[in-house]
Order: structure tokens, then sequence, then C-alpha cells
């Protein structure tokens, strides 16, 4: 019998319901990989439990003719999402013990649809972070090495760190990941996986432990462009409980998958050639060009002006709504609470965030602080505003010469751990391809596309106009289908 | 207009006053949560996860307080914003689980409009006056802190957390503790009519921040102070009258008004500083991202305007129309609940003046004796509609008229039923009242003589003698003519 946890989420889905296997036995062969795989630290909580009550319920459901879209998969969390009477910490050591008594839209619409949970994922603290080194809980660690015969250990890309370190090391077939500046599509490029951030809107934030709300999106990571689809199906939909939901029907993103570009117009953002950028990384961009062409494509050259500004306008938005947002973790109603001998009310908010946040949302915060001060405002907050409008006209403007836009995801492969640590701007440009879509609101994904020279995994970004995750799909499903990408991380822990 | 002035050793000073009205929004529902928002209810059980700021927990704006507040702009006539939006004013109390309100800063939901106060002339106030309003914001209401439940801890209570608020501010048009006192008890008026804030002051759901500065007349605007969370009408005229001769009495010695926060203190109507300009807080407010901008369609609106009822001052002009009195016009417009009794009253044909004259006098007065609202009166406008009738078409006088009312007050009869068992009924009679008068006159020679040798201001007297022989029972008029009639033979 093959191994079942290196079937895809479609061939779980569809092996199951044709009799090949049970779900029990494909949440039991996940499980074993995921206690098995402590070294990664991956995983904030395991639940075996909850991943075999779901697999028991789809094994009954088949038996009786119900199956549901996603019965006998057993998927990975991200510990941003809340999830009724399972631990949610955001990484943090805030919400260390926080263990709610709601589930997110998202995991629930997940739930419904016959999902079951292997467990939550480790994330960059609160979301904030590109290589999963600022969780409470430890660093992820990449199950990708270096073919230098070296042993350092790699960032797995966040702050969906976990989330992409367990589907590669085959931990779980698919799990959700949220998208602020890039955090589904950059680990998934250092990983060698597949991610989607949709149209900002598509799916629901209720239920998402915040970090900048005009930007958080949820979005699924997986092996494939068809799981992706499959993924977003179900993790998509109009939901009252959030005001910035579209009210939009959910299309059937994976029945219309067709790799066929034909009449399709591919952009090339000028702006997007880096000076002095890893040869690597523009061959494959180079290569990924050529594979669209194949596909059926016209590549024309488009410009983005603003951009080199997009990613100092980001770094002004995200913290400031972060610290808005995370002022509620105060230590009054729920999480950590440090009360000193004899403290007030302000010692005990300064104890309970000094100790409960760390360095990385600590500076986040004071960069939020800052920027929205009276006399800052304006020269800061409301000029990232404007930039952030002139970058959604930008794109405008070149999806009137073409439907999809190529990129790269990250200007590299993944680094080591503790390299760029001690560097913020440096870890901050790893998000410069990342974040203008981002900022636009619009559907990107990431398709690992060849493996560097150092033997790891390099992805290509697909931009796709508002609520053209289909174009984005195909596009990506047209890569994936040239670049043959079958490399995976040789075990070793 | 007001000459309100304050006498300074230097001379007289102006009082310019704003006032910052925080007014509750009448909704089951909080202003971004389905939590409800009853007044009295056990602490923190009308808490959802949103008013908790529990994590990943999202607002969405509650359509029917904003629709209340655009209607309350209508009412005052002000321009309201099709597009407005909602900002974060942040900074840390424990009574602000989220670390920041919502409220609507660079963009509020109403501009400008305006109010017109009533002429009073007891207080002052010697013509109608218009007070600009500047806006009207919707927002969130914090919670309560309770500091009375442990001896060293404060407990919070959150049920009032996420609750709508308008803030109707005011331009800095009042010039006395009158005129402010008016400007509120108008728009409370107002917001009573329209139904979006029940007015109670006691209860706290209208609160008024009160801005305050003194000038010599003519001069520029001078350095305002800010009393807060001022919860009464007397206690706002207070606030003002206190702080008015302070800034004076700190001026004329020489010194600076400060441009700061200060608390009133009912029990001794003095205010006192609370934060100066320097600590005030920096709340960088910011467009809230969970939100999206209220735009308002021309459906809504016009929805929002058909669904106005007859506003105070349109109500007053119908009623002098009909030939009400401009003073009794304005006591049964005064508050909502005796203008739509009354109304009501009107819709049984009574004849306007008269029943205005009924209410004003023998309704009030008996509700006052009773120490009852009209919201509890113990007859009905189609009771007080019959009784009346009654007086109208002649079956029983003015006086019976109150004796009836009485016995309606007592046992919730019909007047034309207790007429009926009482035998109220007034006589025209003329054969009865002929013998009556005919005693009367026989009984009362001097008076007689008297009268006949040119006192005719005796009349009344026999009118009288008569009507209480007849036991107030004989149709005045009757009487009046049988008697001229008796009289001059």
């Amino acid at each position: 019998m093959t191994d079942l946890t290196n079937l895809t989420v479609a061939q779980i889905r569809d092996g199951h319901r044709a009799g090949d296997f049970s779900a029990v036995e494909v949440a039991g062969a996940f499980s074993a990989n995921v206690a098995g795989a402590k070294a990664l630290n991956a995983f904030i909580v395991e639940t075996p439990e909850h991943a075999l009550e779901a697999a028991k319920a789809a094994d009954a459901d088949r038996a009786a003719g119900t199956l549901k879209p996603l019965s006998g998969v057993p998927i990975g969390m991200k510990d941003l999402f809340a999830t009724k009477g399972v631990q949610t910490t955001a990484a943090s050591h805030m919400l260390e013990g926080f263990v709610p008594r709601y589930e997110s839209t998202v995991s629930q619409k997940l739930w419904d649809a016959g999902a079951g949970m292997l467990g939550k994922l480790n994330l960059d603290q609160f979301a904030m972070g590109s290589s999963n080194e600022t969780s409470w809980f430890g660093n992820v660690i990449s199950p990708w090495k270096r073919n230098d015969g070296g042993n350092a250990a790699l960032a797995p890309g966040g702050s969906s760190g976990g989330s992409s370190a367990a589907i590669a090391a085959r931990l779980c077939p698919a799990a959700t990941g949220t998208d602020t500046g890039g955090s589904i599509r950059q680990p998934a490029a250092f990983t060698g996986i597949s991610g989607i951030k949709p149209t900002y809107g598509r799916c629901s934030r209720w239920g998402i432990v915040a970090f900048a709300s005009s930007l958080d999106q949820a979005g699924p990571m997986a092996r494939d462009v068809k799981d992706c689809a499959i993924m977003l199906e179900t993790m998509a939909g109009f939901d009252p409980k959030d005001a910035t939901s579209l009210d939009l029907p959910v299309p059937n993103w994976e029945a219309a998958l067709s790799s066929d570009l034909k009449g399709k117009t591919v952009g090339i953002p000028r702006e997007y050639r880096l000076e002095g950028i890893d040869p690597d990384i523009d061959a494959m961009w180079d290569a990924g060009i050529a594979m669209l062409k194949d596909a059926g494509a016209e590549v024309v050259e488009i410009s983005l002006p603003h951009t080199k500004y997009a990613l100092p306008a980001y770094y002004i938005i995200a913290p400031a709504e972060a610290s808005s947002n995370l002022a509620r973790y105060d230590g009054v109603r729920y999480g950590l609470r440090d009360l000193p001998e004899k403290a007030g009310l302000q010692d005990m908010y300064a104890a309970t965030r000094a100790e409960g946040f760390g360095p990385e949302v600590k500076r986040r915060i004071m960069i939020g602080t800052y920027v929205l001060s009276a006399g800052f405002y304006d020269a800061y907050y409301t000029q990232a505003q404007k930039v952030r409008t002139l970058i959604s006209r930008d794109f405008s403007a070149a999806f009137e010469a073409c439907d999809v836009i190529l990129a790269p995801t990250a200007p590299s492969a993944a680094f080591g751990l503790g390299e760029k640590t001690a560097d913020p701007l440096a870890m901050y440009l790893n998000d410069v391809f990342a974040v203008p879509a981002s900022l636009a609101g619009l559907p990107a994904m990431s398709v690992p596309a060849a493996l560097n020279r150092e033997g790891l995994p390099l992805g290509l970004q697909i931009i796709g106009k508002a609520f053209d995750e289909q174009g984005v799909l195909n596009a990506g499903l047209a890569i994936e289908e040239r670049a043959g990408f079958t490399a995976r991380a040789e075990k070793w822990w | 207009m007001t000459d309100y002035r304050i006498k300074g050793e230097t001379g007289e000073w102006e009082v310019v006053v704003g006032l910052e009205v925080h007014a509750q929004v009448t909704s089951n529902a909080k202003l971004f949560s389905g939590a409800a928002t009853a007044f009295g209810a056990e602490p923190n059980t009308q808490v959802s996860l949103v008013d908790a700021a529990m994590p990943g927990m999202l607002p969405v704006p509650n359509r029917e307080c904003i629709r209340q507040a655009v209607r309350t702009g209508m009412a005052i006539d002000a321009v309201i914003n099709k597009y407005s939006r909602f900002d974060r004013k942040n900074y840390f109390y424990a009574d602000l689980p989220q670390g920041y309100q919502i409220s609507q800063l660079y963009h509020p939901l109403v501009g400008e409009g305006s109010l017109t106060i009533e002429p009073d002339e007891k207080a002052g106030i010697d013509g109608e006056k218009v007070i600009g309003v500047e806006r009207i914001h919707v927002e969130q209401d914090a919670g309560k802190l309770m500091h009375d439940q442990h001896p060293t801890m404060s407990y919070v209570d959150l049920n009032r957390s996420g609750v709508a608020l308008m803030e109707i501010v005011s331009k800095p048009d009042m010039r006395s503790p009158a005129e402010a006192g008016a400007y509120l008890r108008k728009l409370r008026a107002i917001l009573r009519y329209v139904g979006s804030c029940d007015g109670n002051m006691e209860e706290g759901s209208m609160r008024a921040d009160v801005n305050v500065s003194v000038r010599k007349p003519g001069d520029a605007l001078g350095t305002r102070t800010e009393t807060k969370n001022v919860n009464s009408v007397r206690f706002v005229m207070q606030a003002i009258e206190y702080e008015a001769q302070r800034q004076v009495e700190v001026l004329e010695s020489g010194g600076t008004v400060d441009q700061e926060t200060r608390l009133f203190n009912p029990d001794s109507g003095t205010t006192r500083t609370m934060r100066s300009k320097e600590d005030a807080h920096d709340y960088r407010y910011f467009p809230d991202p969970d939100l999206l901008p209220l735009e308002l369609d021309d459906a809504f609106l016009d929805e929002c305007r058909a669904s106005l009822p007859e506003l105070p001052d349109a109500k007053r002009a119908r009623y002098e129309a009909a030939g009400i009195s401009a003073y009794n016009a304005g006591v049964l417009t005064a508050e909502v609940e005796n203008a739509r009794w009354f109304d009501a009253l009107l819709e049984t044909g009574a004849e306007p003046k008269a029943a205005a004259n009924w209410v004003t006098s023998e309704l009030f007065g008996a509700l006052n004796r009773l120490g009852k609202d009209i919201g509890d009166c113990p007859v009905t406008p189609a009771q007080a509609g019959e009784l009346l009738g009654l007086i109208a078409d002649g079956t029983i006088s003015g006086s019976i008229a109150k004796q009836v009312f009485e016995i309606m007050l007592e046992t919730g009869d019909g007047a034309a039923k207790i007429v009926e068992d009482k035998g109220l009924r007034q006589t025209s009679d003329t054969g009865a009242i002929e013998a009556v008068i005919a005693e009367v006159l026989a009984n009362n020679p001097n008076q007689l003589e008297q009268y006949r040798g040119g006192k005719e201001a005796l009349f009344g007297f026999f009118v009288g003698q008569t009507m209480k022989a007849m036991q107030g029972k004989a149709n005045p008029q009757v009487v009046n003519e049988l008697l001229k009639k008796a009289l001059s033979q």
C-alpha cells in the first residue's frame, strides 16, 4: 500500500470516495507523521483526536452516501484561527493557554466540509515575521537543507512557517495560512509548495487573530494548485460577521481549472527586476515566462511605477493597524496578566504587555504608535495611504494590458535561521515582491518553479485582477505542469 | 437674545457656551454587535464576544443605529453625509476592552444643522434664537467601572460597552445658562419626538460636555474649558454659572484660563480640574480598517425622512393656527407624550382651544395632584373627548364637567354614563328655570331693588343663586336669558 501521506488533498478525497482506503487510516498516517516530526516544531498543539473524529464521521458519511467536499481530509490549522475548545495563541505568550469558546468562520467552514484538524500550526508571533523566528513557542525548522553538505537549519518562511514546513514534510496535505504582506506566498516559495492569497474579502476574517485588518487575508497552502483550489472553495464565502467580507458567490474554481492560456496575456513588471538579485531568481523567472508562453499566453512587459514605495508604505500601514488591534491584549479579560504587587491599572498594562509580547511585536506596536501620533500622522500614515492608492492604480493600469502578472515570490531562497534576525530591514525586504499585491488587495499565489544551486526551492508568483482567482490558479497550473517540480526535502527529522 | 452678563470688577463679561451632548441611541442592539442594551440589567449580562474584544472579533455596523442618527439629523435640518466613516480613538482604560473607541472624527454622519429655542421671559430669553449644530456623529459607549464592590479592586461592567451614542456638537452659540438649558430641553424634546433617544438624563442616556469661555462683549473668543459628563439640565446650568464666574475671577486677578478638562461636582455645584492640556491624550485617530466607509443611498434616506413624525416646531405652529394660545401650544408640545395624547384628543373631534384649555388646566392639574405622568393617565383621550363633547353640546356645564371628571378619575367610568347615573344633565327647561328664578328674586328683595336701582353688577349674583338652587345643572345661557327677562319686568 502506498504511503497515504504522499497523497494530495484531491487524491485523498477521491481515493476515500472510491473506497481505496478509510479516512481513519489517512488521519492515523498523518497523525503519526506529526507525532514523529517534533524536530520541525511545526505544531504548537497536536490534535490527533480531532482528526480521528472527523475521519470516523467521513467513513460513516461514505457508508451513508453523504460525503462532503473535504470528507476524509485532515489538515493543519494555523494557530491564528480561533478554534473552539482548542488553545489559540497566535504563537504568543500573551495568549498562551487561551482557549476560545468560538470557532473562526474559515475553520468552521472546513469542519463543516468534513475536514479534520491535525493540530494548530506554529507561526510568527501575531503573524509578524518572515521566517517563523518570532514565535513564543520556538522556531519552526524547515525540512529542507542546502546541498552544500552543511547542516544549517533553514527558515520555513513566515509568518505561515508551521503550515509550509508541515506540508513540505508531509505532516498534513494542506493547511490554512494567512497573508498580510506575503505570509502565505513567501513560506510556500521557501518550502516548495503552493499557496494562494485570495482577493481581500474572499475569506472571512471573523475569528482570525487580527494583525493588520485592511491587509489580513486567509488562504490555503497545499502541495499543488488543484489542492489550493479545492481548499479555497471551502474557505471562501460571504460572512455577515465581517463587514469587509465580499458578498459574492464562490466560483467552482477546481472544476474550471485549465492550464490552456491561449488568449491570455501575462504582464512582466519591469520594476521587479532588482539590481544585484540572486541570478537563480532571475533565471527561474525567465523560465517561468517561457512556460507561460508555452501554455499559449502572450507575454508583455508592464510597469508598476510605485513598486519601490510599497514596502515602506506597508511597514507604516500594517504596524499602525497592529498597534491598535493589539491594544485589546491588556491583561484585563483573558490571556496573560502580570499584576505586580500593589500594581495599579497602568502598571498591570505595562507589565503584562512587556511580558506577553515578543521583541518583533513590540517593535511594530511602537512603529505603529509613532506613525499615528499627532504631528507625525500626515507625514507617515496619510502619506502611506496615498502610496497605497497609487499602487492600486498601478495595478489597475497594468491590468488594462494583461490578465495576470508573473514575478518571483521572494528575492531569495530560504535563508538560515538567525541569519537575518539582527537586521529587521533585511528581514522586511523578503516581502518586497509580495507586499504590493497585499496593499492592492489582489489575489496572488506562489507555485514552486525550480531549485536553486543550493538545492532549495524557489517560487513564482502570479498576481491577478481582483476576484480573478481563477486566472491566477490557471496560470499557476500552467507553470506547475511545465516546471515538473517533484523535489522534496529528504527526511532527517 | 439674552443680555446675561457677569459683572466683574473690570466691567461686564459675556459667557460663551457650546454643548457636546452624548445621546444614547434607542435601539435593541449595540452599535457594532448584536448584544442587548436594556438599562439596569445584571452586570456583564449584555456583552457579546465583540463587546468584550475577544481575539478575532469584528464590528459590524447596526443599521438601525445609523438610521436613528440620520433621522435625528433630519429633524434638525442638518446636512446628511451620504459618505461617512468610522475612526478609532485609541486609549487604554479598563472600561474600554478594545483599547479604542470606534467613533467618527474625520467624516461624521451628520453635518451642520440647527434648532430654535423659544422665548422665555422669566429666564431672560426675550426672543426666539437659533442655535447652530456643528455635527452629529455616532460612536461606541464605554463600559462602567465599579469601585465600590471590593476593598482593593475595581470591577468592570461591560453592559454599556459598545452601546451606540450620538454625539451632538453645538456651535458656541449660547450666551447664558438659561439658553443652554433651553437648548438642552429643546434637543431632548426633538430626540424624543424622533424616537432616537429616550432623553433620560438620570439613567445616563443623555449627558453633556459643557464648553465655557468668557470675554468682554465684542472681544474674540476666550480660552474655553470643557466640563465632562454633566447629567441634568439643572447641573449644566449650574456648571456654566460656576465656570463662567470662576473664569472671570481668574482673568480679573491677572491670570489666564487653562484649556483643560474639568469635572462637575453636583453636590457643591462646582467644577475642578480633571486633566490639563499637557496631559491630554494623543488618541491616534485613524480610519477603522475593520469597517468600510458608510455609504447611504437615496432609498434609505427617503425612508428615514418619511418616517419622521411631526416635530415640535411644526406641531406648535399647527396648534397656534387652530386657535390655541401660544403659551398652551408651547406647554402641549414640550413633551412628546403630552403632544401625542393631545393629538389623540383632537382626533375625537374636540374643539382645539377648549381642549387645550382643559388639558393644560384640568388634566395636568389632576395628574400633578395624583403624581402621575401622561403615560399612566387614568383617562384615555377618547374618554376626555366624550367629556368635552358633553360640554360643547350643552349637556353639562363647565362646573359640572369638573365633577364628572373627578368621578371619571376615581371610577374609570365614561362621562355620559356618569352624567346619566348621577342625573347631572343640565336643563334648558324654561319652565323649571323660570320657577327657580322667581323664587330667587322673591328671596332677595334687597338685591333686586339695588339692581333695579342701577347696580347692574348684581346680575352675576342672581346667576350664581339660580345655578346654586339648580345644583349647577341649569344651562347657563338659558339662565342668563331668562334672568334678564325677569329682572327687566
